[in-house]
């Protein structure tokens, strides 16, 4: 039989998903070892047990200084940060791709400027962004929403050039006007593909957040790996990376289920 | 005055003439089928009719009202596809007739009633009822044409243009069709438009029936004319002349 027609069973497929975990684990496990046998202060590849101690400090006890659970705080601003960014750009995403979608005038004037736009690397705005808006809250959220629009922008014009052009006439032969069409016809039907849209954006939305927090914060998850990338601290560092990656998958899991919980013709339509 | 009248009608897409010098005048309560062969026209004329395009020369005039720009209320349409809303359910879909033509596609709580009431019966009329929660895609094909059709009379337009609505249907389904629409015809005395790439089709259904065709020739540049009416017949007295029509403008 070819390859291409064997298909693992369900219990197959669990092993053979959890086996890639279990090698990298017991790759980084070993050779970790092998490096502590060596250097017992080695902090390059700290063992499991020291992350996890690690882990159950950072999240349980406050910091000496401010009192504060530093692991807390810092998901706190990010994640704040992250959702404030993100919903700015799925709202001005929605209006600016339908508007640019269905309305040829509107497509005119502002099609091109987005397509300029889109290309212009965000990471490259972020100096100004500093200059223009501070180091504060502002200039995070703005790379974030700068960053990431532009693509929802796009992609949901795209969307909206898919809608069949017998929907739209048929809605005029049903008497409705261009805001009715926009309303009853073109959002419901756009709504998903904004969801989708949001969680493709969601990885670059974190790098974007990540790296303003590394260039100037004073607090945050970016902000907290690059500061302690000082002290070689990998046990934090790792401890970070695995919250913030289970953090994006979380969300991205919201974002999954809240679509096909409201939309339930989209999962029969395709 | 006829009720649909058609003068001196010319379409070009850029300049690429599709149909030439169109001339018809239909009374109310027609059911005019509407043939030819691939590439002829007979979809462009549809769109004319309905003003989904705007013809390079011509007027179309219907019950007597001044050439629309755009599609409207006078006019229901229902496409091979895509014609119901897939987002709402087969009840919605027929309710949206009476929300769409409010300016911000509202309705009030008795107009709500009322809406759904109307959608109820004419679910009913077409045997649909027992499908009223189901989206537009849990439909066959045949019942998604005829909830397109309910939802078309609804609205209860001046003219009920059909594009190919049964192209793409299984010939059981298109048999049961044709009795439906011809029965749907003998109740509401409405004036249809049909194009069907089907002559049998055309012959059945429709009470008078063109073909469109082109004229003039033209083997080094096929492109050169467009195509016009060829035939206009009486379906009930012109029988005959079927296979005229399938040897001259190579129709099936």
């Amino acid at each position: 039989m070819r390859w291409i027609n064997r298909k693992p069973d369900h219990v197959s497929q669990i092993i053979l998903a959890l086996l890639s975990f279990m090698i990298i684990l017991v790759v980084y496990t070993l050779t970790s070892q092998a490096r502590l046998a060596v250097n017992p202060s080695d902090k390059l590849m700290p063992a499991i047990s020291k992350i996890i101690e690690t882990a159950g400090r950072l999240i349980f006890e406050p910091d000496k200084r401010s009192g504060e659970i530093l692991f807390w705080k810092d998901s706190l601003v990010s994640l704040v940060r992250i959702c404030i960014g993100i919903i700015i750009a799925g709202v001005s995403g929605l209006f600016f791709g339908m508007a640019i979608g269905m309305i040829p005038y509107i497509r005119a004037a502002l099609s091109p400027l987005v397509k300029v736009i889109s290309v212009v690397p965000p990471l490259a705005l972020l100096p100004i962004m500093f200059i223009a808006l501070g180091l504060g809250e502002t200039s995070k959220i703005t790379l974030i929403v700068i960053g990431v629009t532009p693509f929802i922008i796009r992609d949901l014009i795209a969307r909206v050039d898919e809608i069949p052009v017998e929907q739209i006439v048929k809605a005029q032969t049903l008497g409705a006007n261009t805001f009715v069409i926009a309303k009853s016809v073109v959002l419901p039907q756009i709504m998903p593909r904004l969801v989708s849209a949001i969680r493709l954006s969601l990885g670059p939305a974190w790098l974007f957040l990540i790296a303003a927090e590394a260039v100037a914060a004073e607090a945050g998850l970016g902000y907290r790996i690059f500061l302690v990338r000082r002290y070689l601290a990998m046990d934090v560092i790792l401890t970070y990376v695995i919250w913030i990656s289970f953090l994006a998958f979380v969300m991205d899991w919201v974002l999954r289920k809240t679509s096909e919980n409201l939309w339930p013709w989209m999962e029969s339509k395709s | 005055m006829s009720f649909v009248s058609v003068r001196n009608l010319y379409q070009k897409y850029g300049n690429r003439p599709i149909l030439e010098r169109v001339n018809f005048e239909a009374g109310e309560g027609e059911f005019v089928s509407i043939v030819g062969a691939s590439g002829c026209g007979k979809s462009t004329f549809l769109r004319l009719l309905l003003a989904q395009e705007i013809p390079s020369k011509g007027v179309i005039s219907i019950a007597g009202a001044e050439p629309a720009k755009e599609p409207s209320l006078d006019r229901g349409v229902v496409f091979q596809r895509y014609s119901v809303f897939p987002h709402r359910t087969v009840l919605q879909n027929l309710v949206a007739v009476f929300a769409m033509k409010n300016s911000l596609g509202m309705l009030s709580r008795s107009e709500k009633k009322d809406a759904e009431n109307a959608a109820m019966t004419a679910l009913e009329r077409i045997g649909l009822a027992h499908m009223k929660d189901q989206y537009p895609s849990a439909l066959s094909g045949g019942m998604q044409q005829r909830l397109a059709i309910a939802q078309a009379l609804l609205a209860k337009p001046k003219i009920l243009l059909l594009d190919e609505p049964f192209g793409a249907l299984d010939p059981g389904t298109t048999a049961n069709m044709h009795d439906f629409l011809l029965e749907l015809h003998d109740e509401t005395k409405m004036s249809v438009f049909m194009v069907t790439h089907d002559l049998e089709e055309g012959f059945k259904l429709g009470n008078r029936l063109l073909v469109f065709d082109k004229p003039r020739w033209d083997p080094d540049f096929p492109d050169a004319y467009g195509a016009t009416i060829t035939f206009d017949l009486d379906t009930n007295q012109d029988k005959s002349t079927i296979d005229h029509i399938r040897e001259t403008s190579n129709v099936q």
